[in-house]
């Protein structure tokens, strides 16, 4: 089960100036590396656009040659009908940038920080200080914001740099995984944030890890491996490839194995993925549901079970669903 | 701004109205913004100063202990000889911190966010300048004040000294600029300190700024004849102990401007391109 479809079906594709991003077949070498080997992206104006992949997967080398900070090697970039390589000025100041590492000053205070920025971009020095006043209050950094950075904490760290990426409201923000690493609570803040962006007429390019992340926030996402793009599409379209969640199972005779994946495929139709751990296999679900038939049906036919449980897929069963590989360390085994 | 647009719209009417090219006056506001981010992190860790101040005291002293009675027969008839030497060569040292202190500077994360910022490509780099010149004035005024404290009497007078120290604080930002593009063009901090220092010793110590030329061997003399940092010194002592404005202090002015065509330039484009 593969998605092939680039394009949404249904919805005719729009014109090339419509985009807010428009790539076409990027390309970046290190070395003899690819990192990015000819990816195409058509982000649409409102939209969360989500690029999902393992690490090393070219993420971050697509958003930086995206955001002129990286020279593109091969292929043409446009954002919002502007050249990416011909006028990268221009593209500074339609894109806001919030990298994967924190881009502020750490000897500075937050306040500071975002005077600083905002001065640096042209702002009056007192327009400056009010923006920079709203976006702390925005952020709930007011607290924090005479004390250097060196003393923030990773989650107010990250809200200030994207509060600094916000300082001349650009129609379009990059974000450089802007949840690695953050609590469940802090990221669910950050989502919101994310979206509020978004009802404020942003459109946003994000790229993460999670495929969790990119189901709840984007409109569209796509998957990208050893620098190329393996999928497209919307979560639901995603999903509907890789199962809502998966059933993993251990069973108690690693013999068993072939009668047990018979019966999946009786249920469900669809064959179980074999983990490289002896005697385990992870069942693809389309709702969590399911995972009951499946384990009466194993009972019924003998087949005993060590143990189980019901998980959301990871990136790696989407990898195996989508590209018939799984990521890095699944395919060194 | 209460009206919120399409997405499109916004992002059509944004590139539309943006910038094409930054004008001069938003280069020199860049660069005193990115002076006043200097000079706060200066402010936040005073041990930046300890150099420039502990350097003058010291090499002054030292010098005019260990040479004085050699060069010139009396510590008192060595100081007008040394001190604008001292001068230059702490203005030169200040200059190598230059450069080391941008390589550290573009190593942390905040320099992605300048670079992503639709700012001149020259802030970055000539705002910590600016900040320096606060530095060398430091370094330069102390070096007289020790003088004088140690007995050297300027013929030149208030003026003079004044312009000595100025002409210092002028040749010392321009040849930052070598210190900046090597800061630019060089692995590490440390290997900007490497480099620089090979630059350094020779430009410093084979000028007039310790020794009169004349006990030179001519091959050596030659060198020191053409050194800049000569013009430097030979200007410096003019204007300081007599108060005369000499040719050096032309030549001077001209080294350091043909300095700043060269190496401003080598900087920005190093920087863009390493970092584009
Ligand atoms: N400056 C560089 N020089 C050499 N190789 C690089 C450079 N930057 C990235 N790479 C390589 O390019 C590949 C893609 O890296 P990139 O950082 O874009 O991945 P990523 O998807 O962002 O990963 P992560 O999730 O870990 O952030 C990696 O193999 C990386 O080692
Ligand atoms: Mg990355």
């Amino acid at each position: 089960m593969t998605i092939t479809a680039l394009d949404r079906p249904g919805g005719p594709s729009p014109a090339g100036t419509d985009l807010a991003v428009m790539a076409d077949g990027l390309v970046k070498t290190f070395g003899e590396q690819r990192a990015v080997d000819g990816v195409d992206l058509a982000v649409r104006p409102g939209e969360i656009f989500g690029v999902l992949g393992p690490n090393g997967a070219g993420k971050t080398t697509m958003l930086r040659m995206l955001a002129t900070l990286l020279k593109i090697d091969g292929g043409h970039a446009e954002i919002f009908g502007v050249d990416v390589a011909r006028e990268p000025h221009v593209i500074r100041q339609l894109v806001g940038v919030t990298g994967q590492y924190a881009s502020v000053d750490e000897i500075l205070t937050a306040r500071e920080n975002l005077w600083l920025f905002g001065r640096l971009q042209g702002i009056a020095s007192k327009r400056a200080r009010r923006i920079a006043e709203d976006l702390l209050a925005q952020f709930g950094l007011q607290d924090a914001a005479d004390k250097p950075i060196a003393h923030f904490s990773g989650g107010m760290r990250r809200r200030l740099d994207l509060a600094a990426s916000l300082i001349t409201r650009p129609p379009l923000i990059f974000l450089d995984e802007p949840t690695t690493g953050l609590d469940p609570r802090t990221r669910g803040q950050m989502w919101e944030t994310i979206r509020g962006l978004v009802a404020d007429g942003c459109t946003v390019l994000l790229t993460t890890q999670y495929l969790d992340e990119a189901d709840q926030l984007a409109d569209r996402i796509a998957v990208i491996d050893h620098g190329r793009k393996v999928a497209e599409g919307t979560p639901d379209e995603l999903k509907t490839a890789v199962g809502d969640s998966t059933l993993q199972l251990l069973l108690s005779d690693p013999d068993s194995v072939p009668a047990a994946a018979a019966v999946v495929r009786r249920i469900l139709g669809s064959d179980p993925v074999l983990s490289p751990e002896l005697g385990r296999l992870n069942v693809a679900l389309e709702q969590a549901d399911l995972a009951a038939d499946v384990l009466i049906a194993l009972r019924d036919s003998g087949v005993s079970i060590a143990s189980m449980n019901v998980a959301k897929p990871s990136l790696d069963e989407v990898f195996l669903a989508l590209t018939g590989h799984g990521t890095e360390e699944e395919e060194n085994r | 701004m209460t009206t919120t647009l399409a997405p499109a719209t916004r992002g059509r009417d944004r590139a539309a109205t943006a910038r094409r090219t930054v004008s001069t006056s938003e280069t020199v506001s860049q660069t005193m913004t990115m002076a006043w981010r200097s000079l706060k992190n200066m402010r936040r860790q005073p041990e930046q100063f300890f150099d420039v101040v502990l350097q003058p005291l010291i090499f002054t002293a030292m010098f005019a202990y260990i040479f004085g009675g050699a060069v010139s027969g009396s510590v008192e008839d060595y100081l007008p000889l040394m001190i604008p030497g001292i001068v230059a060569q702490t203005v030169l040292t200040t200059c190598m911190v230059t450069g080391t202190k941008l390589r550290e500077d573009m190593e942390k994360g905040v320099f992605d966010r300048f670079k992503s910022l639709p700012m001149a490509r020259i802030a970055p780099l000539a705002g910590p300048m600016v900040a320096d010149l606060s530095r060398y004035t430091i370094a330069s005024v102390l070096t007289f004040a020790t003088g004088i404290l140690m007995g050297y009497r300027p013929g030149g007078g208030f003026t003079g000294v004044t312009a000595a120290i100025l002409l210092s604080i002028f040749t010392g930002w321009a040849l930052a600029w070598i210190f900046t593009w090597i800061g630019t063009i060089a692995r590490s901090a440390q290997a900007v300190q490497g480099i620089s220092m090979l630059i350094l010793f020779p430009l410093t110590f084979l000028s007039n700024a310790f020794v009169p030329v004349d006990t030179l061997p001519s091959w050596l003399a030659a060198f020191v004849r053409v050194n800049p940092v000569s013009h430097l010194v030979t200007a410096a002592r003019d204007l300081a102990n007599h108060g005369t404005v000499s040719s050096a202090v032309f030549w001077t002015l001209l080294a350091g401007v043909i300095v700043i065509a060269i190496f401003a330039p080598l900087s920005v484009s190093s920087y863009k391109r390493r970092h584009v």
